[in-house]
């Protein structure tokens, strides 16, 4: 890892120029719009942007408006890790016949879950082999947003969408969601993190040093959506920070396959009585409101359990002992 | 809607020509957000997290100012304001 | 400008694309290896390992990703070139909309393949032809040596500042990539020369400045928007408006190349052998018009008049040329290394009638679909394609106006 961290306040973050405009057609209380605007503040120089299609590909550049303070290119759906391999790859090449002005070009590439955890991963997976010098984004609002909430492989157990909804048969999803971020460690990368925008200050650090590093770098950036969620737009944030507190989103860093907890969940790892159940988080979400009928008590429970065996998990990944199993009350 | 140009006016490949700042969202908002100065304390936690960035820190002026030409109305800086400085109103309030 | 000296070297069809890279300043190699055109990737991935060229090279883990990487190379300024055939290019089908929608000038060689299923690797045009709506430029190459100065020649085609549309070099599998000629190459520095370097349109980007066409920090824009209905039309009209452009760049590119090498592809469009007096023509692409003209010798010498069109260019399709080269003749055969099945016969028959319809004269046409999957066609066959055209000449019948060449019935 590069030298001295970068120290920020506020206002120095304010201050920096918006790269991602005001006048973007993202709903109001967007989690992905706040989650890009706080990712491009973390940018230190010259940066090309590549975007795979999706919600905040749409909103940002309906022809001929553009939301983009960076040269920026989208090109298709599963294409954007490729696409930022070309882009890296040419960079290069210039750079090696005196071609090219900067001494150095940031290339981020941005995702959401489509992009990422599905149509996306072959080219994900190809490019983090590849070692290109490049951080990938994604934001998780955790199904197809733009196209009208279908289910992705980043939508979580028991969620309700419109290709997995809560029927009288199925309630919502019966798949789990995939560990994209376990599966980046997996491919021996440089540097893999986990982030939600509630954090703002170790999420922009985060980009930061996924921006620093040499090699491949991988965000997961939670992102509610209130359209898809059915949640209240004012609570976007709100329920970024709920996640965490509900160990449903742990905040981690593996750094060269290196796991550490982040100081937001840390907190829960050294007190565990702070963890809050499950049910603080899926209450008030319509995606989730049949989990909380009589007869899906099962499922609900299992939401709670399977949450804190992945905890646990981590918690050993993380060299974080714990004294004693958290306390977990279902409701 | 202004006059849209033909094939021979416009760039290939889509390059856009107009920043999405002279596209103003304001106006779907339903709620506005309102500030007692008296209970912010600067903290810019809604500069930061308005999804829109049309909640603007001022360095010349000291001072956050609400850019209501691109609210949308969401509410999140409300909703996160830790001392309860912002409402949300109706426009005739 | 000064004829410049070759010196030959014996290349097989897939060497020489792989040459003719490595001399053309190409920044970008993103490809994967398919059959028949994996020789191009291997011979690239030599002169790389060797230090012999100042290409970035990445093996990327699909064809979709490969032209996707070519793409947004291209786009960020660099000279981009990949290679497929059959099922890979078939795979990068989006992406090649995509590419000629961003007027990404990404050259690509195929090694014409047959398509799946079944699984074939041998030799046909199926694959191109099933890509013939997507945008690009199409050259067919008779022989290694044209596929060699056809490569180099594309690179300033799809660069040329009035054209920008992505361009193929169609090479036939296994009769071309995999067979050895004597190939008249060119000097590093003339190819060099030739090729120069990109030059980039100007564009007004959001920031009211006007810059250059590619991503670069300076000059911040936006490519690949979506476009609604009222503007998406238009962009589809100025890939149009390309392809016109293409057909006078094709020529004059042809013409600055025969000044440096003595070399000239008929007018670069199209080739026409002995069509001057004939009255029964085959049209046809690549490799076959080599046999063809082999035994227009033979029948030219039993007095009969035999021609050939050669079609070099299929993509922008040369309609005046075709229209005004066959439109005398008595009876013309189309031959169709491809099929379009429920329409009717192949592509190159289909677009030939078309050109042919508001001529003055109306020959004949007929259709015979051959090669497919990489079935030989002999100078014995081609020869009773002729007799078959003197008797449709004559007037007779031709029950079916779509025949199929070497099938066993």
């Amino acid at each position: 890892m590069t030298g001295q961290e970068w120290k920020f306040t506020s206002k120095e973050i304010a201050e920096k120029p918006e790269l991602f405009l005001s006048g973007h057609r993202a709903c109001a209380g967007c989690g992905p719009a706040t989650v890009l605007r706080l990712i491009m503040k973390a940018t230190r120089g010259p940066t090309i942007v590549t975007e795979a299609t999706g919600c905040m590909e749409v909103a940002s550049s309906i022809y001929p408006y553009t939301s983009w303070g960076t040269p920026w290119l989208h090109t298709a759906f599963e294409t954007v890790a490729a696409n930022a391999s070309g882009i890296e790859a040419a960079l290069k090449a210039l750079k090696k016949k005196g071609r090219l002005k900067h001494a150095h070009v940031d290339v981020i590439a941005i995702a959401g879950d489509g992009g990422t955890y599905d149509i996306g991963f072959q080219a994900l997976s190809g490019a983090v082999e590849r070692g290109h010098d490049f951080l990938f984004v994604l934001y998780d609002n955790e199904a197809y947003m733009n196209t009208g909430i279908q289910r992705s492989g980043g939508t979580p157990l028991g969620a309700a969408t419109t290709t997995s909804p809560a029927g009288t048969v199925v309630p919502g999803k019966l798949e789990h969601k995939k560990p994209i971020a376990e599966i980046m460690v997996a491919h021996e990368m440089p540097y893999v993190a986990t982030a939600s925008p509630y954090y703002w200050r170790d999420l922009i650090a985060k980009a930061r040093k996924g921006l620093e590093v040499e090699g491949p770098a991988f965000l997961h950036v939670f992102a509610p959506c209130p359209r898809g969620w059915r949640t209240e737009p004012a609570k976007t944030i709100e329920y970024s920070r709920l996640a965490v507190e509900t160990c449903v989103f742990p905040l981690w860093e593996a750094v060269d396959g290196k796991y550490s907890l982040s100081i937001p969940s840390r907190v829960f790892a050294r007190a565990p009585e702070k963890k809050k159940p499950v049910t603080e988080y899926l209450k008030g979400q319509g995606r989730f409101r049949h989990l909380f009928m009589p007869q899906n008590k099962a499922l609900l429970e299992t939401i709670q359990r399977l949450t804190d065996e992945k905890w646990l998990k981590l918690l050993k990944k993380c060299g974080e002992a714990t004294v004693s199993e958290p306390a977990s009350s279902s409701s | 809607m202004s006059h849209e140009k033909s094939w021979r006016e416009i760039a290939p490949a889509g390059v856009c020509f107009k920043s999405s700042l002279t596209f103003l969202t304001g106006d779907w908002k339903t709620y506005m957000p309102i500030r007692d100065r008296e209970k912010c304390t600067l903290c810019l936690l809604c500069v930061l997290y308005c999804p829109d960035a049309a909640i603007n820190w001022h360095p010349d002026k000291q001072n956050i100012e609400f850019d209501y030409n691109y609210c949308k109305g969401c509410g999140i800086c409300a909703n996160e304001c830790p001392t309860k400085a912002i409402t949300m109103k109706l426009p005739e309030e | 400008m000064k004829k410049v000296n070759s010196h030959v070297l014996a290349l097989n069809g897939d060497e020489a694309v792989a040459y003719a890279v490595k001399q053309s300043d190409v920044d970008v190699v993103a490809a994967y290896p398919i059959t028949p055109q994996t020789i191009i990737v291997e011979r690239f991935s030599e002169y790389v390992a060797n230090g012999e060229v100042q290409t970035e090279f990445v093996c990327t883990e699909s064809e979709h990703s490969a032209l996707a990487a070519c793409l947004a190379a291209s786009l960020t300024g660099a000279r981009a070139f990949t290679a497929s055939a059959s099922a890979g290019l078939a795979l990068m089908h989006e992406m090649l909309f995509v590419t000629s929608g961003c007027r990404a000038p990404v050259v690509m060689a195929i090694a014409n393949r047959a398509l799946s299923a079944p699984l074939n690797i041998h030799g046909d045009q199926s694959d191109t032809m099933a890509q013939r709506d997507s945008g690009w430029i199409q050259l067919y190459a008779e022989n290694v040596q044209e596929t060699y100065d056809t490569v180099i020649q594309a690179f300033r085609i799809a660069e040329d500042t009035d054209v920008l549309l992505p361009t193929i070099v169609g090479l036939d599998g296994f009769t071309l990539s995999h067979t050895l000629e004597n190939v008249r190459v060119l000097p590093d520095e003339a190819v060099r020369a030739f090729v120069g370097t990109r030059k980039f349109i100007e564009v007004l980007t959001h920031e009211d400045k006007t810059a250059p066409f590619r991503l670069d920090p300076d000059y911040p824009m936006t490519m690949g928007p979506i476009a609604l209905p009222n503007y998406y039309f238009e962009f589809k009209r100025q890939q149009e408006e390309a392809m016109s452009q293409a057909l006078t760049t094709i020529r004059r590119i042809n013409a600055e190349y025969s000044q440096l090498t003595g070399r000239s592809y008929g007018d670069g469009l199209v080739e026409a052998y002995r069509l001057e007096d004939a009255e029964v023509a085959v049209v046809c692409l690549g490799s076959t018009a080599g046999t063809v003209k082999a035994v227009i010798d033979a029948l030219r010498l039993e007095d009969v008049k035999a021609g050939l069109l050669r079609i070099r260019a299929f993509r922008p399709f040369p309609v005046e040329q075709v229209r005004k080269l066959l439109q005398n003749m008595k009876a013309v055969a189309v031959m169709d290394k491809s099929l379009s099945f429920g329409g009717n016969g192949g592509a190159v028959y289909h677009e030939t009638r078309h050109a042919l319809y508001d001529a003055d004269a109306h020959p004949r046409i007929v259709n015979y679909i051959y090669g497919l999957g990489g079935r030989d066609v002999s100078p014995g066959e081609i020869r009773q394609v002729y007799n078959d055209l003197q008797n449709v000449a004559r007037g007779q019948l031709a029950e079916k106006s779509v025949r199929y060449l070497g099938l066993r019935e």
